[in-house]
């Protein structure tokens, strides 16, 4: 058995090591969890101990403690260093997160000691959130807990691929093979619930040091590596990040004067190098890479985690929040998205309510709109839920207001992962964990510059127009539109009619027919064919339209060449003998007022693009006429 | 250009600089508070590169307590003036005029005052929403449990039961009007990596870092240097001439040299390898009682 508190002999040969070759020493983080008593504070103590970074004045301190607090009788109580805040000694429970660091000759570390209280799920979920290992302390006599699966869970999906399993106290059940055999094989018989890739169990005793940094005697049965062997190490799970794809969060635009204009961030994935072409997730919008500006001078590439701020070789829009990527790897866009959530608040989470959404250095409006279930922590089953309450984890459907690029959280982390925030009370109510986006359309993505018009129409193999059909009531405008229509969608033609059936039901609704509303009514007609011209469509617009400068207007709105102005040129005395409607006729009498032909004027046009009359013969052969004429015009393919 | 930084440090340094372009993308008024010492020569260093070619967008705060090691008051000035930076300079007026001194009114009075009343009026007058502190996580165990984005009330209060969870890099900086946050970008570091990436990066710090020879009187086992005329000298105690250092510094009657021979930085990364007490040692303000530095905190000790 070691014995407590025996100075590491090696300790003052390691410390001038430290200060001699250790130029690649790296920085693992990792997260002690355990039950109440479990042993989190001895094993955070002696790693502290053993690593020899307590000084003879905190060492005096613990003395004077341990007199004081201590658990261990006359011994100096190691759990004291790491027992923060007044308020927790008192109770004899920590109750929040602490950070701890110790070196040894291989690695920095930095510990989250995370208390094994049940309801404090979300401090373990802040220490996860940042480590890349997680030690689950379990007290031999007592074996896995459900708080030892609920630690696992909340490790496994935060993200942390390496466990430890330290099974403390060994000492207490006698250096027993067995008792480490059974917790190793219950452990392993959740496995299926948690996706490490490493899983190491080591038998120890904090309080006395065994196979915590080294070689117990009292276990000859176990020939693994000790604690600290394996902190040393274990593969960190930041190796890889610099060959996945770029993503650079930009986080502050750096414009000192009007000649430098800079966009400052931590590259959270990839790397970049100068004269690599970057777009803006949001947007699509393309630039190079024209500098890596640093104070320490320029350089050529830079790599995850380096905080570097990029100029570009063109002015697009940039700002807080944006990503850049590279054009061939994007992440997802898009409004709508399933997440895991920790509820870390006393209110609970309710579904529609508007929270604000912190995703890299974006923040965003954003509300749950679904509540898919909750995950029961102590049988890992999915349950039905209504709302989510302090330390609950579910699984949840969202929105956000505008869309947002986005990766799965198990790609990246930093771009995977987001915080909600109470707009009133401004405080942290949930942590989320994005696993996938919820549009379709969302490996579709906006091109900036190139979704334009003519794109819009070229994927539709069509040149937009407005064929407007103007005439008097009766003409057989809507006739001959509708055959176009048809014969346009036959050919595969994309396209839209708008008429007064179509428009005075809806958009039109409060309009009437004085001049006034007459002009009103064709200005909407008239801008929605604008809208949907733009949208690459071919739109046949079928009103009387009887005044030229409405006509004009109309003309106005769209590009030359994109107005087709069609004059179905039928003589009063055939409208008004046809009079489908009956609409001549109760103008005649009287009871229709500003009709156009009777009391109301038109306005023949004076140089349209087709006249139609009835020498082209019927119905049939004027929309053939149309079509033809559409193609002469390259509008539609032959 | 110096060798790489090492994997370790290159993280740290990464990690403030985030932490301080965060601050000036999300708050309108911040300040940094520059108290002097190492530590704020590496963050002012580590602001200077984040926010490069741009100097820092806020003024450097120095509480002086008139008590301050002449030393210090002079490489402040000239450290802001090489780098052009703003620097305001508060004193406690109404401390100064009641004579509130070390020695007449006790460390902890002396402090309530001259320290954390000082800041709290600099901070209060200047309508700072944000400012930066050089603290560690690693200086004191109720300093293990601070966040890097610490919210203090309109009274600038520190309540340790009511802090934000802080998960991977997504601080929350949301404050409503009269808030304030204190921001440490070195929570993360420890006193060997400050002392490291002095050496890596070549940073200026206070001469009174290394040593040299002073004139230190010895009281209940402390060395305290006799910086001016005003200290005060108990009936036969005689200034002598020794080669110290100091690991930390503040108000000369209060902070406790070191012997050492160590006097260029590499002498004194192998020195604090090797050491065996911690720098809190030199502090005589931390030493009152167990707990003390959370009672400072909580009434708005920095
Ligand atoms: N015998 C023995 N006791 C231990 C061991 N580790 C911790 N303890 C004791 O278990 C009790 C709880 O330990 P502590 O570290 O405070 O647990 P925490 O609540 O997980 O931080 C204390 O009395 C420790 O001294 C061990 O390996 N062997």
């Amino acid at each position: 058995m070691a014995e407590p508190l025996t100075l590491a002999p090696e300790a003052v040969r390691s410390a001038r090591s430290l200060a001699l070759g250790d130029a690649d020493k790296s920085l693992l983080r990792f997260i002690t969890c355990g039950s109440v008593d479990d042993g989190k504070s001895t094993l955070i103590g002696r790693l502290l101990y053993d690593s020899k970074r307590l000084f003879e004045d905190q060492i005096a301190a613990l003395e004077k403690d341990s007199r004081r607090f201590g658990t261990v009788g006359d011994d100096i109580d190691l759990a004291l260093l790491v027992d923060g805040l007044e308020a927790e000694r008192e109770q004899g429970i920590t109750i929040d997160v602490a950070y701890r660091f110790f070196a040894t000759e291989k690695r920095k570390f930095i510990v989250a000691d995370t208390p094994g209280h049940e309801q404090y799920t979300r401090n373990m979920a802040t220490g996860a959130s940042t480590a890349d290992l997680a030690v689950l302390l379990i007290d031999a006599r007592k074996g896995i807990l459900p708080q030892t699966r609920r630690h696992a869970t909340i490790a496994s999906l935060l993200g942390i691929r390496h466990v430890l399993l330290a099974i403390n106290k060994i000492d207490l059940v006698g250096y027993d093979r067995a008792v480490y055999d059974a917790i190793v094989a219950a452990f392993d018989a959740d496995a299926g619930n948690y996706a490490f890739s490493s899983r190491v169990a080591i038998p120890i005793s904090a309080r006395f040091g065994d196979n915590v940094s080294g070689q117990s005697p009292a276990m000859p049965w176990y020939r693994g590596p000790t604690l600290i062997e394996h902190l040393e190490n274990v593969e960190l799970a930041a190796d890889g990040a610099a060959e996945r794809p770029l993503r650079f969060p930009v986080q502050w635009v750096n414009r000192p004067d009007l000649t430098f204009r800079g966009y400052a961030g931590t590259i959270a994935a990839g790397s970049v190098r100068t004269g690599d072409e970057v777009v803006v997730a949001r947007t699509g919008q393309a630039a190079r890479v024209e500098r890596i500006v640093t104070h320490d001078g320029d350089l050529t590439s830079a790599e995850a985690e380096d905080a570097v701020t990029l100029t570009l070789d063109r002015e697009i829009d940039v700002s807080r929040g944006d990503l850049l990527v590279p054009a061939d790897a994007r992440p997802e866009v898009a409004d709508q998205f399933a997440a895991h959530l920790i509820w870390m608040a006393d209110e609970p989470m309710l579904p529609g309510r508007p929270y604000l959404m912190k995703i890299g250095t974006r923040t965003i409006g954003a509300a749950v709109t679904e509540l898919k279930h909750r995950v029961e922590m102590d049988t890992l089953k999915p349950l039905a839920a209504k709302t989510l309450a302090l330390n609950d984890i579910g699984f949840a459907n969202l929105s956000t207001a505008e869309p947002i690029a986005f990766d799965a959280y198990d790609d990246n982390r930093t771009t995977g992962a987001f915080i909600l925030i109470d707009r009133f009370t401004n405080q942290t109510v949930a942590a989320g964990l994005i696993r996938f986006g919820l549009r379709r359309a969302t490996n579709i993505h906006r091109q900036a510059l190139t979704v334009d018009k003519a794109s819009r129409a070229g994927a539709k193999g069509q040149k937009p127009a407005v064929l407007w059909f103007t005439g008097l009531s009766g003409a057989g405008k809507s006739t001959i539109a509708n055959l176009v229509e048809q014969k346009l969608h036959l050919s595969g033609r994309h396209t839209y009619l708008l008429d007064g059936d179509n428009v005075r039901h809806g958009l039109n609704r409060d309009l009437g027919f004085t001049d006034a509303d007459r002009v009103e009514n064709i200005r909407r007609v008239a801008e929605t064919a604008k809208l949907f011209v733009d949208a690459g469509l071919i739109v046949l617009a079928s009103f009387i339209s009887p005044f030229r400068s409405e006509r004009q207007l109309a003309r106005d709105l769209v590009e030359a060449g994109e107005f087709v102005e069609i004059f179905v040129d039928t003589p009063l005395e055939t409208a008004e003998a046809r009079d489908p409607k009956g609409l001549y006729k109760k103008a005649r009498e009287g009871k229709i007022r500003n009709f156009t032909g009777i009391d109301s004027p038109y306005e023949r046009p004076e140089s349209p693009e087709l006249r139609l009359s009835a020498e082209d013969g019927d119905a049939e052969a004027q929309a053939e006429r149309v079509i033809a004429y559409l193609v002469a015009q390259g509008i539609v393919p032959r | 250009m110096s060798s790489p930084l090492k994997p370790h440090l290159r993280r740290l340094e990464a990690e403030a600089i985030f932490i301080m372009r965060e601050v000036v993308a999300n708050f309108t008024k911040p300040v940094m508070l520059y108290s002097i010492g190492k530590d704020s020569s590496v963050m002012l260093h580590l602001a200077m590169k984040a926010f490069h070619p741009a100097r820092p967008p806020f003024p450097l705060l120095h509480i002086d307590t008139t008590w301050k090691f002449r030393e210090m008051i002079s490489f402040r000035d000239e450290t802001a003036r090489r780098l052009g930076l703003d620097l305001l300079v508060h004193t406690n007026e109404e401390g100064r005029a009641a004579g509130i001194n070390p020695f007449d009114h006790g460390s902890s009075n002396y402090t309530q005052v001259m320290k954390t009343e000082a800041l709290k009026q600099a901070l209060g007058t200047g309508g700072y929403d944000a400012a930066f502190g050089g603290a560690r996580r690693d200086e004191e165990k109720s300093r293990a449990k601070e966040r890097v984005f610490s919210f203090r009330t309109g009274s600038h209060g520190w309540d340790p039961k009511n802090q934000r969870p802080e998960l991977w890099s997504l601080y929350n900086t949301r404050i409503a009007p009269g808030e304030s946050i204190r921001v440490f970008p070195l929570s993360n570091w420890t006193e060997l990596d400050i002392w490291e990436y002095i050496l890596a990066e070549n940073i200026p710090i206070v001469p009174l870092y290394l040593s040299a020879e002073r004139p230190v009187v010895t009281r209940s086992g402390q060395l305290i240097m006799a910086d001016d005329a005003r200290m005060r000298l108990l009936p036969g105690e005689v200034p002598q001439k020794k080669r110290v250092r100091f690991r930390t510094l503040g108000c000369y009657p209060l902070t406790a040299a070191v012997e050492s021979e160590a006097v260029t930085v590499e002498d004194i990364v192998a020195e604090m390898l090797l050491a065996t007490t911690s720098e809190r040692q030199g502090r005589l303000i931390d030493h009152d009682e167990s707990g003390s530095m959370e009672k400072k905190k909580r009434e708005g000790y920095f």
